[in-house]
């Protein structure tokens, strides 16, 4: 009987402790993300950016590995332990936790206006009727070369293939660089920094992405192939053992200063700033005939959406609309230069290698990824399968064309584009 | 026995012994949480499939699709293939160095013994991330060791970028593992045959058995039943094996799948990786079918190699 008086008691005085508490304290938003690089920015700078316009706010930035980030945020929403406020990786992954009402509709909240609907296509329902994220940034694909390098040799950037695989040439018979970094043993930097930064420009950016969806080009199209006979050719111009080249070996041996040419997504920029002794420069994929219209891959690739079951979802909101408004986006690019605002309102970048980089989207056409929307949602996973077979196409262990066969009869198993 | 006269003064009312139920209660409440629960659950949830957000059974439909869709199988009969050979390399590699080193440790004219010993043994206890980054950095052609020792006694010309090519990488990876969990067969053997007592030995020595013929007429046959231990063991840890592939190739085990093993397709198909969004009901259903598997080789041995070896009682 004491016993039963004393947890009642207890539990008493323990939900009285905690409503007292939450009465005098200020509400506190977890943030979920993959981006622990950025967690000293969130921290230092748009954090006490929000802090300071709305008092009675605390944000945490909560980030956890990128391998492990989807795995973990699935577990923890569903045990119901999530943060309030959730980085949105682009498409399916958003999509399905749209679907599974994970993530809530934000169609309406105010500041969603301030997007392009190609911005917004990445956290949309396939008929584009709900939102469930806001778009923060896009990432552009290039090439970031050495400028001290090119000088001394005395080359010119390249604009059309022809000149690009001159240059390549030229540095290659010099000897003192590398002529590209880039290696297959993550497999990812073959399909992302290769085939869909090169890709673009022979199936024609959206046109052929939309045509591919629906169903009226195929991967075994002379536009899908071409960019992996052109990567095929890269072979000979990698470093030695570039097979068991990771990723990180590339970006070190670019900002050692030992490689003249990286294939590139603009998310290095941050980091070559700091790490590389040596003046850069960055050029668009090269086009096969000067004067021809440029696609760039302009990748929407990081969103922020809402908790379904977020216990503070209106303060929440006040902070997606903050994230939505262009205050958010000139701290954001400026501090990571690199990524992109998708905010309609032009953002004001100091950094002259991400100004150069975002230039781009002025004279060429952007397109995003030909593999994420849509036609990564059954087995076979055609990114998946893309960063393999862009992998061996480098590495010579299959051809052009076996590649791009291997990539249709997967995606033909379960994909029936609608007619 | 002891209690008898008590429990015959107070036979009318037998006490309930609540002893056994509590002295057994932590690890049964243990092992059904941690162990019987989940497997159990494993079970389940590779006989149903998710449709509309709904899980439906459909009975052995999971598996069927593993085995009769060629997106499913063909991936599953690589990856088993693959395990076999790094089953295979630790049984032909690991396990005979293991005895090798153990009957060297055991020599009393070693020197150091102990120091070989532990040194042996350290890298078993050294983490997957640890072995998996250390190696990669040992034989990476850009800043690694290997190039470079290799150049010093003339065969550079032999190496390759072995982690980055189909044809040698699972190979690789297997030895890297021999190399961590080579202490583990040694330790076992090595406190088998100190467990041989010295009259056996005397009498092998007055009967004219000495050296090499010793160790294969006298020592061997006494640690076979050690052997066959460690080669169950192996076979549970090499058809579990995941962490090393995962660490050194990540989860799409590059190149080509070359070097994907059950533990990483089970990965893939569960979690997910990257755009691929995960199943966990295939991912059961692999997790059962390894599970067959592993439980199938157990069985092997228990029924028709433990029964057969010969035990010595000194």
């Amino acid at each position: 009987m004491t016993t039963k008086l004393l947890t009642a008691l207890l539990i008493g005085t323990s939900i009285l402790g905690t409503t007292g508490m939450a009465l005098a304290d200020d509400v506190t938003l977890n943030i979920e993300s993959w981006r622990g690089d950025d967690l000293s920015i969130w921290k230092d700078k748009l954090i006490p950016a929000f802090e300071a316009k709305n008092p009675g706010i605390k944000v945490v930035f909560a980030p956890s590995a990128p391998t492990e980030y989807d795995a973990a945020l699935g577990a923890k929403l569903a045990a119901g332990s999530a943060g309030d406020l959730i980085t949105c990786r682009p498409f399916d992954k958003s999509l399905e936790l749209f679907k599974k009402g994970n993530l809530a509709d934000i169609s309406s909240l105010s500041g969603m206006e301030n997007f392009s609907p190609v911005a917004k296509a990445a956290w949309q329902t396939d008929d584009g009727k709900s939102s469930f994220c806001v778009p923060m940034a896009s990432v552009i694909h290039g090439f970031i070369y050495n400028k001290d390098a090119f000088d001394k040799l005395g080359l010119k950037v390249p604009t059309t293939r022809d000149e690009f695989f001159a240059v390549l040439d030229k540095i290659k018979a010099d000897g003192t660089y590398i002529p590209m970094a880039m290696g297959t043993k993550d497999l990812w930097e073959a399909a992302t920094m290769g085939y869909q930064n090169i890709g673009p420009n022979y199936w024609k950016g959206e046109d052929g992405r939309a045509a591919l969806i629906k169903g009226e080009q195929k991967l075994t199209d002379k536009d899908w192939v071409a960019p992996y006979e052109e990567l095929a050719k890269w072979k000979p111009y990698l470093g030695d053992g570039f097979e068991a080249q990771t990723y990180p070996d590339s970006q070190n041996l670019f900002t050692l200063g030992r490689a003249a040419i990286y294939p590139a997504g603009s998310w290095e920029i941050g980091l070559f700033n700091t790490q590389a002794q040596f003046k850069m420069g960055a050029f668009p994929p090269p086009v096969e005939k000067a004067g021809d219209t440029c696609y760039i891959s302009d990748h929407t690739d990081i969103g922020m959406g809402l908790n379904a079951a977020s216990k503070h979802s209106e303060e929440a909101k006040k902070f997606l609309s903050w994230v939505a408004s262009p205050d958010f986006a000139t701290i954001y690019a400026n501090a990571l230069p690199g990524f992109f605002s998708l905010n309609s309102s032009p953002v004001k970048m100091e950094d002259p290698l991400a100004q150069e980089f975002v230039s781009w989207r002025g004279k060429c056409k952007s397109t995003i990824r030909s593999t994420y929307q849509i036609l990564s949602r059954g087995t076979p996973n055609l990114e998946n399968e893309t960063w393999v077979e862009s992998a061996n196409v480098i590495n010579g262990t299959d051809t052009p064309e076996a590649a791009a066969k291997k990539l249709q009869t997967g995606l033909d198993s379960w994909y029936k584009p609608a007619k | 026995m002891a209690s008898e006269p008590m429990a015959a003064a107070t036979r009318p009312k037998r006490p309930i012994r609540w002893h056994i139920a509590v002295f057994l209660a932590p690890a049964v409440l243990v092992y059904t949480a941690f162990m019987i629960l989940p497997l159990a659950g494993t079970l389940q949830l590779s006989l149903f499939r998710n449709v509309e957000q709904h899980q439906v059974f459909v009975g052995l439909g999971n598996f069927r699709t593993l085995f009769g869709d060629p997106n499913w199988s063909v991936n599953f009969w690589n990856a088993l293939r693959n395990n076999v050979w790094f089953f295979i390399i630790h049984m032909l590699v690991q396990n005979p160095i293991g005895i090798l080193l153990a009957a060297l440790l055991s020599s009393p004219r070693l020197r150091f013994a102990a120091f070989y010993r532990t040194a042996i043994f350290v890298p078993t206890i050294l983490s997957f991330v640890i072995v998996g980054f250390a190696w990669k950095l040992i034989l990476s052609p850009l800043w690694g060791v290997a190039p470079h020792l290799m150049d010093l006694v003339g065969l550079k010309s032999l190496f390759t970028p072995w982690l980055g090519k189909e044809e040698y990488a699972l190979t690789a990876l297997s030895l890297v593992s021999v190399w961590q969990f080579v202490g583990i067969p040694m330790m076992l053997i090595y406190a088998a045959l100190l467990s041989i007592p010295d009259e056996v030995i005397e009498a092998a020595e007055c009967d004219g058995i000495t050296g090499l013929s010793q160790f294969w007429k006298i020592k061997l046959p006494l640690i076979l039943p050690s052997i066959g231990i460690i080669s169950i063991l192996t076979f549970v840890g090499n058809f579990n094996a995941f962490d090393l592939i995962y660490t050194a190739q990540g989860a799409l085990a590059g190149p080509n799948y070359s070097t994907d093993i059950l533990g990483t397709f089970l990965y893939r198909a569960f979690f997910g990786f990257q755009l691929q969004v995960g199943d966990p009901n295939m991912g059961a259903a692999i997790a059962t079918i390894m599970f067959l598997i592993i439980l199938a080789g157990v069985c092997v041995y228990l029924f028709l190699v433990q029964t057969r070896l010969r035990r010595y009682q000194f």
